[in-house]
């Protein structure tokens, strides 16, 4: 067997590598009014990622480059719905960013970049890797926030995202660094076994455990590490912040698998209270401030903050129903965030951004299809039955009740009744209200149709929600129950 | 699965699937077509509820037309429907008024008539799940869909106010849920399983009981409503259309009522006892202190919606009274509750679309010009304020009965509603429909035409029906009502 053939857990990056080459060169030689066919080779490579993805997929668990590279169902999925998230994000933004001239070949490459980061976070099994996957991420992201060069607020944006995004990795590492002078190792397994056996100075643990989620908190948006979330959300072009909202969030879901579940699982005594301040703190915070935002793409960035807190409940709960539950939860976070940024962008016209409150105003006497599925995204988001929000939800507050988490789960029920008033507002403003302008609202088909099916997704998965609660119990059982 | 045919399923999904059609109409343009898809919806979805009576089997108080699927396999969690004699005069209930709802709106509702109908259609496909659901997710799905388009009936096609009165309803029903669902996962965390069935059997400990009692207590008394959380309903009800408001007082507050009888009850029996107190004092006060409240309004919407408040306290304070002659009475109380509240919303929209006030003092000498609405306007009145014959009467009659048995000062308390209820009725009625004609808008009125003399004369035969013949009706309840008695004096502890 030659080596190429034993590198096939990893052909999808690869791939992905190799495409972004073509593209990027592609993009040099064809002249900017075809830019069309640079985009649809970007849409080629996702999809043939998620071929390769498919046809790779094994029942067991490969690891690959000495256990540096995991490749199991878990990261399989997340993976699959990661091409799925960036493809929508590039239907989504298309029309939006041709009309501002960001439609570059720089952006179609950035993107694919910053998708190949988020693959190697989600298959990493090594703090290296793991780091690796992260920084990729990051540095295509500050780059794409910062692609809008002229615009002050986009270039500020940019600026914050950089320098807290450089902290949080400097956390990071130096919280990787202690945990490897504890253990010896900053192989995931490895890590873990050590801890078991009880070889390792605790202190110096809990001391590099504090740093760890301190950064994953900055990268996750969790309150106290939330400053950056609003501003660069709002500063950033939408079709960056939807990027940003959506697809990474994955990642980062896989990120704290890893790290925390995986390879720190000993440590869960610890590690569970401090997610638990973060949690409530996020739900707290995100939830209340939410509600005195007037400017949607600020709001949505208190309800991510929110949501976090939601994501986090899940995890510290400790259990297998916990992690499936946080993943799930991830998964339908990111299908409401694509539609909800979808939309803004649909409504968005040359030179005009609807991202204020007042632009979705009597939306259902202009247009009572799209009003209808930005009000299933809204009751979805604040998790009311039957969309698929309210299992979401539903799956982390069992959890973590199954867990002994009685007062988290009061305290997560409040807040999303809190939460449920900014959303409401805006069905309110979509439905009571009269419009502020009859102008027609242009549908561009392609985005129309998908947020038509993202909308109707979010009702559909909430009807039958069982295929994918199922798979995300059996991925987090494959990547936890084996050794 | 007696015909052969999901029976509650189709029950459920028709209403469900005929508003998606009268969606799909579009715009105003198409109104007369959405209009008549909607009646054909109702009528069908009213015509498929029937074999429910004809089919039930009276003797048991097992589940009928049971229904039961995998639903999500991780949580246990089952399709599972069926009904009792509690809940199948429910569901007919909420069909029945489907059809009065839409015929009401018939010309009334000119604007965004398409969406009005499929509201109400999907909506009542919604409380028709939760009559049926026997399990408690599927339960809780239905219960919290239906705020959806109640909330969308009273914000779009509301009065002035109907924003606030619109977000506070959602929000106070929200929060009352959302500690139902806190405990309801708890019962699965004892006992595995979402079967509402299960629950029942289910043994529990004195505090967990009352917790799980206080949590229910929030989210079904904020439904029925009961006194200190009823603040809600007096301006969801001005607020609304009057299709809105029959809808609300028919057949949204039973739903509370319900909840009592399907959880609170049977699964905290202890519970329930110990706090029998605090729920028949609840009601006393909704009962007496709503009944004076009623008495000095000026809107004539919100006077009865605080009658409403007022005769729901019946309902609860024969449940907690624990005894068949309580739970039967407050039973038909529901259901006659549901067409007198229901017609007399009814009249006063007959008299706002009119002359668009629903102040009291804008009006007087109504029988003048309208001397076919003022009867009609007479008998509801009349069952409102509990006269024997009509409706009204047989349940309050039983509560009061039951409630003496008891201890008599509950029954006095209960009585005076007599008393009370009978002056703001009839109080409204005089300063409404008697004496010379007020001003000139009642002069120019113009009586009810063909379309709301079937409705009016529906309701009428209804409640004079009930009134006078109430055996049907308390038959198909009575081995439920006996086993539920018999279930909630077994301790569980």
């Amino acid at each position: 067997m030659s080596y190429i053939s034993t590198l096939f857990p990893a052909y999808a990056e690869i791939f992905l590598l190799c495409m972004i080459a073509v593209i990027m060169i592609a993009d040099l030689l064809l002249p900017s009014q075809t830019r069309t066919v640079t985009y649809l080779l970007t849409q080629v490579a996702l999809l043939g990622c998620s071929l390769i993805t498919v046809a790779t997929h094994t029942t067991g668990v490969a690891h690959l480059f000495t256990g540096m590279f995991v490749d199991d169902l878990m990261s399989d999925v997340l993976k699959l719905l990661t091409y799925l998230s960036v493809s929508m994000m590039l239907v989504y933004s298309r029309s939006y960013l041709i009309v501002r001239g960001l439609f570059t070949g720089e952006f179609l490459s950035l993107t694919l970049t910053s998708t190949l980061g988020m693959m190697v976070m989600i298959s990493a099994s090594n703090f290296v890797t793991l780091y690796i996957g992260l920084e990729v991420l990051a540095l295509s992201m500050y780059a794409l926030v910062a692609l809008q060069r002229d615009s002050a607020v986009a270039t500020e944006s940019a600026m914050k995202y950089f320098i807290l995004g450089a902290m949080a990795s400097g956390f990071l590492l130096y919280g990787m660094s202690m945990i490897y002078g504890g253990t010896g190792s900053l192989d995931v397994q490895t890590i873990s076994n050590v801890i078991k056996a009880g070889q390792a100075n605790d202190m110096l643990l809990v001391f590099g455990l504090a740093f760890l989620v301190a950064g994953l908190a900055f990268k996750l948006g969790a309150v106290p590490f939330h400053m950056w979330v609003p501003d660069v959300y709002h500063g950033a072009p939408t079709a960056m912040t939807l990027f940003i909202g959506s697809a990474p969030k994955l990642a980062a879901f896989a990120f704290v698998m890893r790290i925390l579940v995986e390879s720190l699982q000993p440590l869960m005594i610890h590690w569970a209270g401090m997610l638990a301040v973060l949690a409530v703190l996020s739900m707290g915070v995100g939830n209340i401030t939410a509600i005195a935002q007037t400017n949607l793409k600020r709001m949505f960035a208190y309800s991510t903050i929110a949501h976090m807190g939601f994501l986090l409940l899940g995890v510290l709960s400790g259990t297998l129903d916990g992690y499936s539950s946080a993943m799930f939860y991830a998964v339908v976070y990111v299908l409401m965030t694509l539609g909800g940024f979808g939309m803004i962008m649909l409504l968005s016209r040359e030179g005009f951004e609807a991202d204020n409150l007042n632009d979705f105003k009597g939306l259902n006497q202009r247009s009572p299809w799209l009003a209808f599925m930005m009000l299933l995204l809204m009751f979805s988001m604040a998790g009311v039955p039957p969309t698929v929000g309210f299992y979401a939800k539903f799956a982390v507050l069992n959890a973590a009740l199954q867990a002994g988490h009685l007062t988290l789960v009061i305290a997560a029920v409040m807040f999303s009744l809190i939460g449920a008033f900014y959303y409401l507002r805006i069905v309110k403003l979509m439905y009571f209200d009269a419009p502020e302008s009859h102008e027609k609202v242009y549908m561009q088909p392609d985005s129309t149709l998908l947020v038509s099916i993202n909308g109707l997704a979010v009702l559909l998965l909430g009807i039958m929600p069982n295929t994918l609660m199922a798979v995300c119990a059996a991925s987090v059982q494959q990547s936890l129950l084996l050794p | 699965m007696i015909f052969g045919y999901p029976l509650l399923s189709v029950v459920i999904w028709l209403p469900i699937i005929f508003g998606v059609l009268v969606l799909a109409t579009g715009n105003d343009r198409n109104a007369p077509l959405a209009r008549i898809i909607a009646l054909v919806g109702a009528v069908l979805g009213f015509l498929v509820t029937l074999p429910l009576y004809t089919g039930f089997d009276r003797m048991t108080s097992a589940m009928q037309f049971v229904e039961m699927k995998n639903w999500i396999t991780q949580f246990n969690i089952h399709y599972h429907l069926g009904v009792d004699g509690i809940s199948m005069l429910l569901i007919l209930l909420n069909a029945f008024f489907t059809v009065i709802v839409v015929i009401a709106g018939w010309q009334v509702i000119e604007k965004r008539v398409a969406q009005y109908m499929a509201c109400f259609l999907i909506m009542s496909g919604l409380i028709n799940g939760v009559f049926a659901a026997l399990d408690a997710v599927l339960f809780y799905v239905f219960w919290e869909a239906m705020l959806i388009p109640m909330f969308l009936i009273i914000g779009v096609w509301g009065g002035p106010n109907r924003v606030y009165a619109a977000v506070k309803f959602f929000l106070y029903t929200l929060l009352g849920s959302l500690l139902m669902l806190v405990a309801l996962l708890y019962l699965y965390f004892q006992s595995g399983s979402f079967e509402i069935l299960d629950y029942h059997q289910l043994p529990l400990g004195m505090t967990a009981q009352i917790l799980i009692f206080l949590a229910f207590f929030m989210a079904f008394a904020v439904k029925v409503p009961m006194f200190p959380v009823h603040t809600w309903l007096p301006d969801a009800h001005v607020e609304a259309p009057t299709g809105g408001s029959v809808v609300l007082a028919a057949i949204m507050l039973k739903v509370g009522a319900y909840g009592f009888l399907r959880f609170s009850m049977p699964i905290a029996p202890d519970a329930s006892h110990e706090l029998a107190w605090l729920m028949i004092a609840l009601s006393l006060i909704a009962v007496v202190y709503i009944g004076l409240v009623a008495l000095t309004q000026s809107d004539m919407k919100k006077l009865v919606a605080y009658s409403s408040i007022s005769h729901m306290g019946f309902v609860t304070l024969g449940f907690f009274i624990f005894n068949a002659y309580g739970m039967e009475g407050a039973l038909l109380q529901m259901i006659s509750h549901g067409f007198v509240s229901g017609a007399l919303f009814l009249c006063i929209g007959v008299m706002y679309d009119r002359v668009h006030s629903r102040q009291i003092v804008d009006y007087g000498g109504v029988a003048n010009t309208m001397p076919v609405f003022a009867a009609f306007f007479m008998l509801f009145a009349m069952a409102n304020s509990g006269l024997p014959g009509t409706s009204g009467f047989v349940g309050e009659f039983m509560v009061i009965l039951g409630a003496v048995k008891v201890n008599f000062w509950y029954g006095f308390a209960a009585a005076t509603t007599l008393v009370f209820g009978a002056a703001y009725t009839l109080w409204m009625y005089k300063r409404v429909v008697f004496g010379a004609v007020a001003n000139d808008h009642v002069r120019h009125l113009h009586d009810i035409g063909a379309r709301e003399k079937l409705v009016m004369l529906v309701l009428a035969v209804a409640v004079l029906v009930m009134g006078l013949y109430p055996l049907p009706l308390s038959e198909i309840m009575h081995a439920s009502v006996n086993d539920l008695l018999v279930h909630v004096a077994r301790s569980k502890l």
